[in-house]
């Protein structure tokens, strides 16, 4: 066990060391920031100093190995455009981002187990039907195009809904998010259902799969044969035996959620760390961009560690097979 | 040796064919998907003969049509179907043109993403060893990240432009596919016309191309169809938000981006059409992708 840990753990800074060294030497191959930031009037002196300053005349390897001294002092460079240090950019940043990806977490499951579960008991009705055709449609449907819609009919069209940012917020257990005040939750709902329609496409049909499957089980046959209510029996024997899948499932895609946010953020202005990074990118503000992508494969390192790590403890073939 | 020996009977030419579309059509749907999708195949390949005007001919876009309403008309009597974008170009030959873009860098980037991933996959499988470890672990790895992130980091490395979207494209998919062909292939090396292939000491190479290879194909078209609808997708984000396609190939992607700046003077046209194409066009792939799998799933074979 404890070697299968420490194994995978090694192979985790194996990937990370590798992701580093590829986003950064990349995002150096990127176009002349000193352009982009020295005024054109400057005279050279000028343009000098500020190269110095930023340390751009280092060579890239040199630069590489200052980047990676700093990162572990938790110093991910200094945002080209703000002056600030890119962590704390991104940090401030996030919890708009995580809020955003666990409401419509929240969305897929309240939404998509009872639809699922529903095509799965009556898989031949008319509504089951249309419950399938969409979660196909919503698989298919790119997130950005689903977000102009959105914005389209419930903002300008209807204008019940707010389009852009993140409305008011509110801080209760040091926790400030925009899901405690009522102007903040009306400014949630577009960008969350908009994230969400994916993820709800993938519970509908996992939890329609569960239920298939579970119905024909024994114990639910014994549970009927008692003559519990069948409502009893959706709730208790049916429910808890699908949410295993599906909670695997929901465990490994909060990952994806957060980077698919990006198309999000950027379509309903969402001020979250996805935006950040895709005006970072046009802006060629390299240090946030390198700063963006190594947090974020480090969160996704992270959650897969985890789960491989829970999986090998569920399941000790997992650990076998990993030792040959 | 052709690919007799195998079970599959969809490689003769004119009986397979039969066989093939007979199963094919099973499904009503798919048959609708697939004709759908030739029609667009259609439009994106003869798009300077099928569209109305040329978007992108600077003589004939006026800047005094821009933004008209679907069915309206200009002075010189042009009559605009589905209205016209912020320059006065007529939607309906911005979407065929559109079209073109996006299903070509789609197609060429799934088929050198097919050609990388399947040669990785099928070597892996018959060479085995510290080789296939190796790679495989590189495949496991990869397709841990979702492909949005994977292809940020790439293109925010390369920059944009048409050559680097498409290799990004590339890099996100061929993983998929290297994986796949391993999987069948690990299943046709044990088979005993590769083990007849190996006694008339015939070389590696050969024994992969012409005799795995062929074998491995079904399951590859099945992850080639769905990945190209998914590809087509990606590069529509990718362009949407600024990062794939340059303003000078406009995919239906970069129609849709371009469009969002009006949308909220209620001119919907300029976004909802491009999507309304893109999304015609992914749900038919995927729905002749879905029926392809159903059809070479052995666990629905009757």
């Amino acid at each position: 066990m404890t070697a299968f840990i420490l194994r995978r753990s090694l192979q985790s800074i194996v990937v990370l060391f590798i992701m580093s060294l590829i986003v950064f030497v990349g995002v150096n191959l990127v176009g002349d920031p000193v352009d982009m930031l020295i005024n054109p009037e400057a005279d050279q002196a000028e343009i000098d100093r500020v190269i110095r300053d930023l340390g751009l005349d280092r060579p890239v390897s040199e630069q590489y190995w200052y980047f990676v001294l700093n990162a572990f002092q938790g110093d991910l460079g200094r945002s080209f455009i703000f002056g600030e240090p890119a962590l704390k950019l991104i940090v401030q940043r996030m919890p708009a981002t995580m809020e955003l990806a666990l409401v419509s977490l929240l969305m897929a499951v309240v939404f998509g187990i009872p639809l699922g579960i529903y095509a799965g008991l009556k898989p031949n009705s008319k509504f089951s039907k249309t419950i399938m055709a969409g979660s196909i449609l919503g698989f298919s449907m790119p997130t950005f195009w689903v977000g102009i819609i959105l914005i389209m009919f419930f903002s300008v069209h209807l204008g019940w809904l707010p389009s852009t940012g993140r409305g008011d917020v509110a801080t209760y257990f040091g926790v400030t998010s925009s899901a405690f005040t009522l102007d903040g939750l009306s400014h949630i709902f577009l960008p969350a259902f908009n994230l969400a329609l994916f993820k709800l496409s993938s519970v509908i049909r996992l939890a329609r799969a569960g239920t298939r499957e579970v119905i024909l089980q024994d114990y639910i046959k014994f549970a009927r044969a008692k003559g519990l209510a069948e409502s009893r029996v959706v709730r208790i024997h049916l429910l808890k035996n699908i949410m295993i899948p599906v909670i695997t499932i929901i465990g490994l895609e909060f990952g994806s959620l957060i980077a698919f946010s990006t198309v999000t953020e950027t379509v309903f202005a969402w001020p979250g760390m996805g935006k950040l990074i895709i005006d970072s990118i046009y802006n060629l503000d390299r240090p946030v961009v390198v700063a963006y992508l190594m947090i974020i494969v480090v969160i996704f390192v992270m959650l897969n560690l985890i789960v491989d790590i829970l999986y090998s403890v569920l399941d000790p073939r997992v650990r076998i097979k990993g030792v040959s | 040796m052709s690919a007799s020996a195998n079970k599959q009977s969809y490689d003769l030419p004119a009986a397979g064919l039969r066989k093939f579309w007979l199963d094919f059509s099973e499904s009503p749907t798919a048959v609708i998907a697939l004709f759908v999708f030739l029609i667009i195949l259609f439009i994106a390949i003869f798009a300077p003969w099928v569209s109305p005007s040329n978007p992108y001919d600077l003589t004939s876009v006026d800047i005094m049509n821009s933004r008209l309403p679907p069915g309206s008309e200009d002075f010189s009597g042009n009559y605009y179907l589905l209205g016209t974008d912020g320059a006065g170009r007529d939607m309906l030959s911005a979407i065929f043109y559109g079209l073109r873009v996006s299903l070509g860098v789609g197609a060429l980037s799934g088929l050198v993403a097919l050609i990388l991933g399947a040669s990785v996959g099928l070597s892996a499988a018959y060479f085995g060893g510290r080789f296939e470890t190796i790679m495989m672990r590189i495949v496991d790895i990869q397709l841990s990240f979702p492909s949005i992130l994977m292809a940020l980091i790439i293109l925010a490395a390369f920059g944009k432009g048409v050559e680097k979207t498409i290799i990004a494209l590339i890099l996100v998919q061929w993983a998929y596919y290297a994986r796949a062909a391993r999987a069948s292939a690990l299943v046709e090396k044990n088979k005993e016309y590769v083990e007849a292939a190996k006694c008339l000491a015939l070389g590696d190479k050969r024994i992969i191309l012409s005799h795995i290879a062929p074998n491995c194909m079904a399951p590859l078209i099945v992850v080639g169809t769905l990945q190209t609808a998914h590809a087509i997708s990606l590069e529509a984000t990718l362009s949407f938000l600024g990062l794939g396609l340059p303003i000078t190939e406009p995919s239906l992607g970069l129609l849709i981006g371009n469009g969002f700046e009006y949308m909220y003077s209620g001119d919907f046209w300029i976004s909802i059409f491009p999507g309304i194409a893109l999304l015609i066009t992914i749900v038919s792939i995927n729905l002749v992708g879905d029926q392809l799998r159903d059809m070479f799933n052995p666990r629905l074979q009757k």
